[in-house]
């Protein structure tokens, strides 16, 4: 392969900043799910929401 | 009433829990579809033939095409979605402004990184400043700009009625980027892909391409509703907090 340097690099750059997007908004979502079940837990949910994996609150 | 029907299913999917219904239903086809086509992208991108003058450095551009588009896409989608935000103050298009900007500059280092890795063996140079490369860096600068500005405000529904504003303002860059290489003679080469007459490249290295813009596209609408639910629940837990301490303050 020629300049094999510049494509794998390239490749390698591109992975590497999809990764990270991916990781990022399925660990911020996660978070924001836990912190959602434990306000839930709490007794603290919005009126008509439904608690993540629950029923809907009356 | 057909009309109005359509209406009501679109301010439906326009509040935040159907929004949040829909994405549980949608986001496992769309992202197993993006990884099919990512596949199929990649394995077309490293078996077809190389470029007789640029050699194997073309398969740099099934990345650096789709990553370039989506960066102008992504752009085009905070437009349309910030002028939901001044005309119809709608929440939901606060949140989409707000979810793709780092989406955008992802895709647009993305596009910078690739380019110049590709410009080096090609063109002898890492960077010019000719129009479209520098377009392409406002552009970029242009989404850190309104990351840091949704960051700096507290209250989310100013900071998006302020980041709306400044992307309609930002928004006649994308025009400047698409014509830069027919406005002014740039070393960058002129579009190939979208013209009037039709491609002008190969169809052995425009199907790679055309599949992996495909799959960037369905990555990014992946993403996006990602980010977007995420935001809703960011929402929804300092509303729920607020109203915690509330009730503490009362109970006092």
């Amino acid at each position: 392969m020629t300049h094999a340097f510049y494509i794998v690099t390239a490749y390698a750059v591109t992975a590497a900043v999809v990764l990270s997007l991916i990781a990022w908004t399925f660990f911020d979502g996660r978070a924001r799910r836990r912190e959602l079940a434990e306000l839930d837990a709490k007794g603290l949910r919005r009126r008509g929401t439904a608690a993540p994996g629950g029923a809907p609150s009356p | 009433m057909t009309e109005s029907l359509a209406i009501r299913k679109f301010s439906d999917l326009a509040n935040p829990t159907c929004f949040l219904a829909l994405a549980e239903r949608v986001l496992p086809w769309l992202a197993a579809l993006c990884c099919v086509l990512l596949a199929v992208g990649l394995f077309l991108s490293f078996t077809t033939e190389g470029d007789y003058q640029q050699g194997d450095t073309v398969r740099i551009m099934y990345i650096h095409v789709p990553a370039a588009w989506l960066s102008m896409m992504c752009y085009s989608v905070m437009a349309l979605s910030a002028i939901g935000t001044l005309v119809w103050r709608h929440p939901l298009a606060d949140v989409s402004h707000k979810a793709a900007a780092p989406l955008g500059a992802a895709f647009t280092l993305i596009a910078l990184v690739t380019g110049s890795l590709w410009g080096k063996p090609m063109w002898g140079t890492w960077w010019v400043w000719d129009a479209r490369l520098t377009s392409v860096f406002i552009l970029f600068l242009m989404y850190l700009g309104l990351i840091a500005l949704n960051r700096s405000m507290d209250d989310p529904s100013r900071a998006a009625r302020v980041s709306a504003v400044l992307i309609l303002v930002g928004f006649v860059n994308i025009p400047i980027i698409k014509f830069s290489v027919d406005w002014w003679n740039t070393l960058h080469q002129p579009a190939s892909v979208i013209r009037l007459d039709g491609p002008t490249i190969d169809p052995e290295f425009l199907w790679p391409l055309l599949i992996m813009a495909v799959a960037f596209t369905l990555l990014f609408f992946c993403l996006h509703i990602m980010a977007m639910r995420n935001e809703i629940w960011r929402r929804r837990v300092a509303t729920q907090r607020r109203l915690a301490a509330r009730m503490a303050g009362r109970g006092d």
